[in-house]
Formats: C-alpha cells, structure tokens, sequence
C-alpha cells in the first residue's frame, strides 16, 4: 500500500508516456514525437537544476554551458578525424577497444573516430571536473553574486564554443552519429527510430526521477534543504555544506552534460545557440515555473513548455510569451502554479481524511524559495 | 611611441565602453539599494534611450529635444515597470526577482523588435560625422567620445551629489540600509523606490542615445550591456553606486585591451575571467564589503 | 583537566570590541552558566566555541584538542551542540525532518547510496527516524512531528531545536537563552528537561537572562560586562558580588543595596 502511495506519480508518468504515444500513433501525428523528445531531454537539465535551486537554494544561471559541454564534447570527439594514428601499439589497442572507430566522414572518405560510448564517458568526466573548478569557488558565494558567477562561467564557454573554429564556431557540429547504447536501443535520429527514441527519453528522464526523489528524501536531501533553510544552523548541526553544495551542483550538472550528449546524438548536430545564456535563463525560469523544489511541476512545466516552443506555437512571439510567462507565473503564483493547484485538489480529496490545512501556515519569510537579502 | 600611442587609443576605447558599463552599473546600484532589486532589464533602458530619440529625430524634432523626451520617457517607463511590478513583489526571494527582471527584459526586447524591427540604426553625431576626429597625444578620438563621456561624467555627478546633499536623496539610501528607521523618520518608500527606477532608466536612456552613433542601436543590444553593467556592479561592490564607476571602467579597459592580444571572438572572454577570479579571491567584489549579517542574528 | 577550556580570547566587530581577555574553563558533567547584560559579549562567544566565527586573540579547547580554526560541522563532530538565541529551525521542514536532520552527524549515507537507496541506507534511514522519535518524546513534541516547523509557536520553536541538538547525541550542549520567551509553565518544564540532560552526562554552558533559572541550575558562573569577565563563581557567590550587583542593578559602588535584597530578585519565587 505503502509502496503504491510513494509511485503512483511514477506509474501515471509512465502511462501518461504511453498513452500519448499511442494517441499520437491514432491522430497519424506521430513526427510529434520528435520534439517530444528533444522537450525530455531538456527536462532532465530543469530537473538538475530542481535539486541544486530547488533543493539546495544554490541559483545557477550557467547550467546551459553544462549541457553545451556534454554536447560539444561528445560532438567533438565522434565527428572529429584524428586518424591516420601512427602505429604504435596503443593506437592499435583502442581501435581493438573500439574506442576509436573507423567512419566513412562527408567526402566518401574514412575518417577515425571516437566510439560514441567512450566519448560519453569522456563527456561526464570533463563535466565533473568542470564542474568542480567552477563550483569550488562560485558556491562560497551567495545571491547576487553567485549569480553572476555562473552566469559570468556561462559566458566564458558560449563565448568560447562560437569562438573555436574546431567546434564549428557559429556554425556548431553536424554530422553526429548516432549512439548504440547495446540492448539493440540506439539514440538516433532516424524517422524508423522516432518511437523508439522517445520511449528511450522517457525511460531515462523517469529514472531520473526515481534516483532524485529517492535523494530528495534521504538524509543527503534533508542536508541540501537544511542549507537552503538556515545555512549556518546547517553547519552547526555537522553538515559540510560546502561539500554538499558542490555535490548537488556537480551532480545537477551531470545531468545537464548527459541531457546534452543524448541530445546531440539525437538530433546529430549542436549550436552554439545550446550554450547561449537565454538557455541558462530559460532552464532556471522552467524551473521556477514549476515551483522549483516540486520534481513533477518541474518535469511538467519543463517538458510542456519547451515542447510548445519547439513546435514553433508561439511564432515569432516565442521568447515573448517566454518571458511574459515567467513574469505571470512568478508574480501571481511564486511557488509554482500547479502547487495552488494539487493544493486544491488535494484538499477536495482528503477532506475526510486528516484536515492538515496549518501545513501551509508558515510564516511569510519562510515560504519561498532562494535565499534572500533584506 | 607608435606602441604608446596605441596603448592610449585602446585605453581611450576602454573608457568609452567603460563610461557606459559604469551607467548601467550605477543603475543597478541606485535600484538595488532603494528596493533589493537586482534589475537584469537595466540594460533594455540603454536600448529604450537609443531607439526613442532615433524615433523622435527622424520625426524631425530637433537633437536636443529628441535626446531629451527620450530620456523623459525612458524614466517614466522605469516608473511604470516599478509601480505594474515591484511593489507588490517586495517580499519575494532573489531568485524570483532575478527570474521576473530577465523576463522583463526579454519582453521589452521583443516589444522593440516588433516596433522598430531588426535594424540597426542610430542617431546623427552630436558634433561632426564618423570621419572626424580629435588628435590626443597621438590617439585619434571622435568627438562623440567626448560627448559620451562628459555626459555621463556631469549625470554621475549630479547623481552623487543628489545622494550625498539632497534630502530626498539621503532618504533614498536610508531605504536602503534601513527601510524601518526610514519609514519611522516619515519617508515616502514606495515613492523613493519608484523615484530609484526612473532615475536609473532616465540615466540609462541618456547613456543609449549618446552612445548611439558610436555603437549604433540595436534591439538586441541590451542582455549583453546588462551583463557587462552588472558585472560591474559586482565588482565595485553591489549598492554601492560609485563603486559601478570603478567596475564599469575596469570591464571597459579589460575588454579594450583584450580585443588587441586575444581573437576577436573571445573579446569577452577576458572581462569575465578576470571577473571570477575577483570574485572568487574577494567574494563581495573590490570593493564591496561582506555584510556581518550572516552570523549577526544568532 | 578541564573540558571546555576558552583561553584569552578577543573579538571585534569593526571599531566594537564585543570580547576580550575572556579565560575559563568548563569541566566535565557541569552546568555553567553565562550571564551578562545585553551586548555582554554572550552570543559572540557562543559563535565562536561552535566555529562560526573566530577569535582574533586567543585559543579555544576541547577535550585537550585546539578547536579554534575548525568549521562548525567539525566542532559539531567533535561533540559540541547548541540552540540559537533566535531559534534557527528549518522553517520548510516538518518538526521530525529537523530533528532527524541532528542525525546526519550519526549516519552516513551519500548521494549515490542515497539515490539508490542501497539496502545499507534503508536501514539507517530507519534508524534515523527512530532515533529522532526518541529524542522528541520526551519533550513532549510528538504530536507536533508531521507539522512544519514554520507553523510553530515559538516556545514550540524552542523545544524542537533543543531536540534537534540533543539529537546530535553531544558531549557539550550550549544553550543560548533557552528560557526567553518561554512562558512561567513551560519555564518549569524547561528547568526539569535541563536537569534531565544533565544527568545523562551531558555538560552544558547555559546563557540566561532569568536569573531565578540560572541560579537554579549552574553549578558555576561566569559574568560578562563589556565583554570581560568580571565574576566567576557559584551562584552564591555571584549573588553577592559587589561588581556583579552593580552592572546589574547600575548602582554606584558605594550605594550597593544588601545582599538580601538581591536575593529575593534572583530566587525563584515560589
Ligand atoms: N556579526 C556582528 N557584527 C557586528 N557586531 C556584532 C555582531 N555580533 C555581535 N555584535 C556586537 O557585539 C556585541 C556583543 O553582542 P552579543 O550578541 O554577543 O551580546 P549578548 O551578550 O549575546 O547580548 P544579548 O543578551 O542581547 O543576547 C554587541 O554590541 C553586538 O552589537
Ligand atoms: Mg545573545
């Protein structure tokens, strides 16, 4: 019973996941799917960014450089020719490990590669790292500042992706083959694979999920809203909140390169527009939009949002009705509007129950998010 | 000599750039330390300022009066943007600030892009046209430099000394570092908070039309100001607004220079670096100082 | 040898010097007591036993080890717990959730057996659970455990971050004007929970305005003026020094009014 109550969300995602398909599939609508896809790829950056803002209350206005990192580096690596090796024996033996692969490039010719696999593994590696350099220092920073550093890191790698000819520049990389992940599932572009990939999106936003609710609600979880509530009480109570600051941020920023690797797989190809700071923003006001500290609301949000983008449905108002949605959502319903909405719901449901209304009595420094200032 | 001079040419572009980063700086400044609002569509003013003159001057209005109406309804859309969407928001978090001033700033963005389209357009010299120039110990300036930097120089000075000596000034720093004792002593907040907004976007406005025949105007030109200008801000101390002076100049100098030793491409590249690196050796800025109140309460 | 040993410590804020020359030590299985005017100094010496800020002068010991340049959550490891004098819960999380948060210095889950919810993590969270119920029994908070602790009155706000530290399972227990705030009734109760902790073997450093409650308790006090210690002594000592009495009361040095006086101010009436 017990066991139903905690995933039933999970289950409904996973219908919810079918039954679209499957309407989609009847409407003869199914190419749908592919921006589909490409919104739960980016919901897995808004989730990341859930735990470290939401949770942690550690804005990020830079997570689009993760994604961008993840991307680029795997983009990079699978399209770029450093063949012919000399011959030494190492170069054989990654060839023999199929680290690096022979591809037949644009022109006809053959190009040496590396595998998608090694490139993903050397993707999420350059991102911890990253990841570390940054968050080290930015995270002793608070607010404002911190802020800004993010935003400033942010900056500095979309300014260096335009600026590097060997990243395609403005033009970004193309051509980027596709990933067999083994199990006879490949992430790729292929209209064949279009159900496929979208099931394979879905799977991997919703163990996500799984492994961030079950973090949310461990001690690791009560740690990160402990410092996100009152920092210094945090500290005196023995936790290391820098040492837990810079775990949520560098594992929100995994999530970001990961996002960014099945992404650019998918689609084959990435642009500088990827690590662009209107991404970060855009990343953090779904967030936002979502109430921030809700693993669901922010799924929603995310994946309904970026999906209507990404049809194009908003015209050429699409950063417009962007924008004004942030300020609609953040001045009439700060903490998410789906939370007035289960509230609402709930409160229908549960009457009977256990009248527990004094839970949204906290006091009004106490409610939201984020720290503040006066 | 050659080299000397150059050096000055690039110091002079730098302090050109520099004097307007150092507005919009002062800008955040004036609006943080009235209402706690770090405002991200600072920037949007300085392209507002730009786009309404070029408007008003091609209605044939005289310069001066294009220049100033721009000013005047630039200030009033500051006000305007206080009273629709601060006043009622001032209990929110950071985070929900920082989230509706870019959203701000995107719609103003796109509003311009809808009314003036995407052309780049800008205001007639104020003196001489593009090819004039002012010999200075070897470096070549155009007058509009001169004109941007002593319009900004008088408004800056102006705004110190409305801070320091005025009573409405003094009341709107004690807003900021006191809102309770302020209103005690009978202060007007909600009205010294508007009054921070239309006077940083009246600066904001003034900055975009005198810069406009340098770097032309453009309705995307505002994020990137905004960034450089919060930059800034940051650097010299957040709410302090002269420190903007000293971190607009230093943004401006860094990206001069490095426009001369690095790719074109990574112009900014060297601003922000130098920027996370003041920010991770002195948390508060150069100039900031950390403010006690982390351990104060306890 | 001493327990608790602060040695010749200072601290200023600015041009302010809250401490100076401030030495004592605390020893094992005792109630000390802290007292002092406002702006005494109390609180910034708290800070700085716990690690939230340093001393600029002097050394601060722990059980023989030099604590002073540690963080918080080190001093914390070491056994060393307090309250705030503004009681500081996490306003977002329930009553339980911020005791079971005095846990985390007893269990060791990470993000990644946390995220798999390894069997190892299942059971200690279990046993954290447990483990905070136990200590909000006897406070008498376990019908407050599902509320936030922003919806709590502040005498409640009080108790919890007492059981939040106490759940921390410490060597020392410092408690920064437990009683403030605290109404006659829940002042009693207070008063008997403090001797409970005690005799757990819990030692404790207890500032207090109320005098009735620290005279009560402290086997020992110091007095703060200025951010000096100006007393130092049992109860009935202090009660009757002539400095003491003067800083309370601001009378001149020679118009001390007589002991007895004083007492009936600082007894518990009964
Ligand atoms: N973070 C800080 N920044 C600046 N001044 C401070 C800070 N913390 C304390 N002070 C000053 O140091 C002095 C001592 O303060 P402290 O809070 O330690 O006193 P206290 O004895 O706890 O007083 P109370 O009984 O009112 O709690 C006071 O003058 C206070 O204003
Ligand atoms: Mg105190």
């Amino acid at each position: 019973m017990r066991f139903l109550q905690c995933n039933t969300p999970f289950a409904t995602f996973a219908v919810l996941a079918v039954v679209t398909q499957l309407v989609l599939r009847a409407a003869g609508m199914e190419y749908c799917l592919t921006q589909l896809t490409m919104a739960l790829y980016y919901a897995l950056v808004v989730l990341g960014l859930c735990l470290v803002t939401g949770h942690a209350g550690q804005v990020s206005l830079g997570h689009a450089a993760f994604f961008a990192i993840g991307g680029y580096t795997s983009a990079f690596l699978t399209t770029h020719d450093f063949g012919p090796l000399p011959e030494p024996a190492w170069a054989t033996g990654l060839k023999q490990a199929r680290v690096l692969i022979e591809h037949s490039d644009l022109y006809g010719g053959t190009a040496l590669s590396v595998s998608p696999w090694a490139a993903v593994v050397v993707a999420l590696l350059l991102t911890f790292v990253v990841a570390h350099l940054i968050g080290y220092p930015a995270l002793r920073l608070k607010g404002h500042y911190l802020a800004m550093a993010t935003l400033g890191f942010g900056l500095i790698v979309s300014k260096i992706v335009v600026g590097t000819a060997q990243l395609g520049a403005s033009d970004g990389i193309t051509g980027v083959p596709e990933w067999p992940l083994g199990f006879g599932l490949t992430v790729s572009g292929r209209r064949t694979l279009r159900v496929e990939n979208y099931y394979i999106a879905c799977g991997l936003l919703l163990l996500t999920l799984v492994l961030l609710r079950n973090l949310i609600r461990s001690r690791v979880g009560r740690a990160l809203q402990a410092i996100h509530d009152r920092e210094t009480a945090a500290n005196a109570m023995g936790i290391n909140t820098a040492a837990y600051k810079l775990g949520a941020f560098v594992l929100s920023a995994l999530l970001a390169a990961l996002a960014g690797v099945f992404f650019t797989h998918y689609t084959g190809s990435i642009s500088p527009s990827e690590a662009g700071a209107l991404k970060s923003v855009r990343y953090l006001a779904l967030a936002a939009a979502g109430g921030m500290a809700s693993l669901w609301g922010v799924t929603a949000m995310s994946v309904i949002l970026n999906y209507l983008s990404l049809r194009g449905f908003f015209g050429s108002y699409d950063n417009a009705v962007f924008g004004a949605i942030l300020i609609l959502i953040i001045s009439l319903a700060p903490e998410g509007p789906l939370k007035p909405l289960g509230q609402w719901l709930r409160h229908g449901l549960n009457r009977n129950h256990h009248p527990r209304d004094e839970t949204t009595g906290a006091p009004p420094g106490a409610s939201d998010g984020a720290p503040r200032i006066h | 000599m050659e080299n000397g001079s150059m050096a000055l040419q690039y110091l002079l572009s730098g302090i050109t750039k520099g004097s307007i980063y150092a507005v919009v700086a002062i800008g955040f400044n004036l609006i943080y330390s009235a209402t706690g609002v770090l405002n991200f569509a600072q920037g949007e003013f300085v392209m507002l300022g730009g786009m309404v003159a070029i408007m008003l001057a091609q209605l044939g209005l005289p310069l001066v009066v294009a220049v100033g109406a721009a000013v005047i309804v630039v200030s009033a859309v500051g006000c305007l943007l206080e009273i629709t969407f601060f006043r009622k928001l001032r209990h929110h978090s950071i985070l929900h600030m920082i989230i509706i001033t870019i959203g701000l700033s995107i719609v103003i963005q796109e509003i311009a892009l809808h009314i003036w389209d995407e052309k780049v357009r800008s205001l007639p010299y104020f003196t001489g046209n593009e090819v004039s120039s002012l010999k200075f110990f070897g470096a070549a300036i155009s007058p509009q430099v001169l004109w941007v930097l002593g319009a900004i120089a008088v408004s800056v000075v102006l705004l110190h000394i409305f801070l320091r000596y005025t009573l409405q000034g003094r009341a709107m720093r004690a807003c900021a570092s006191n809102p309770e004792a302020a209103m005690l002593a009978g202060i007007n907040i909600p009205n010294m908070r508007t009054l921070s907004f239309g006077l940083s976007a009246a600066l904001g406005g003034l900055a975009g039309c005198v810069i406009s025949p340098i770097t032309m105007t453009h309705y995307e030109m505002g994020a990137p100001l905004a960034i450089k200008g919060f930059a800034a801000a940051i650097l010299g101390g957040l709410g302090n607004p002269m420190g903007g002076v000293i971190g607009g100049l230093t943004v401006g100098i860094l990206e001069a220079f490095a426009v001369s030793r690095l790719p074109a491409a990574f112009n900014d590249v060297a601003a922000f670096v130098v920027l996370l690196l003041v920010l991770f050796v002195r948390p508060h800025g150069l100039l900031g100082r950390p403010g006690g109140e982390a351990v104060r309460e306890h | 040898m001493a327990f608790l040993e602060v040695e010749n410590v200072r601290r200023s804020f600015g041009g302010l010097v809250a401490l100076d020359r401030v030495s004592f030590t605390v020893c094992r299985g005792q109630i000390k007591g802290l007292i002092g005017p406002n702006g005494a100094g109390k609180t910034t010496l708290f800070n700085m036993v716990s690690g939230l800020l340093a001393p600029e002068v002097g050394q601060i010991r722990f059980k023989d080890r030099t604590i002073t340049g540690l963080k918080p959550f080190q001093i914390a490891r070491l056994g060393i717990s307090r309250t705030f004098q503004n009681p500081s819960l996490f306003l977002r999380m329930t009553v339980l959730e911020n005791v079971m948060v005095g846990r985390h210095l007893r269990s060791r889950a990470s993000f990644l057996s946390s995220s798999l919810r390894l069997p190892g993590q299942v059971r200690e969270e279990q046993h954290i659970r447990a483990e905070a119920w136990r200590h909000l029994e006897p406070l008498g908070l376990a019908a407050l455990a599902d509320r936030p602790a922003g919806s709590l009155a502040f005498g409640q706000r009080r108790m919890v971050e007492l059981a939040r530290a106490l759940a921390t399972e410490p060597e020392l227990l410092l408690l920064d004007e437990p009683a403030s705030g605290l109404n006659t009734r829940e002042k009693a109760d207070l008063n008997q929970v403090i001797r409970r902790i005690r005799a757990s073997g819990v030692t404790l450093l207890l500032v207090e305005h109320d005098m009735a409650l620290v005279m009560d308790l402290a086997d020992d006090i110091v007095v703060l003026h200025n951010g000096t210690p100006i007393a130092h002594g049992p109860p009935a000592t202090i009660q009757n020094d002539p400095n003491v009495i003067q800083v309370y009361l601001g009378g001149e040095p020679d118009g001390i009014p007589p002991a007895g006086e004083l007492n009936l101010k600082w007894t518990r009436p009964r």
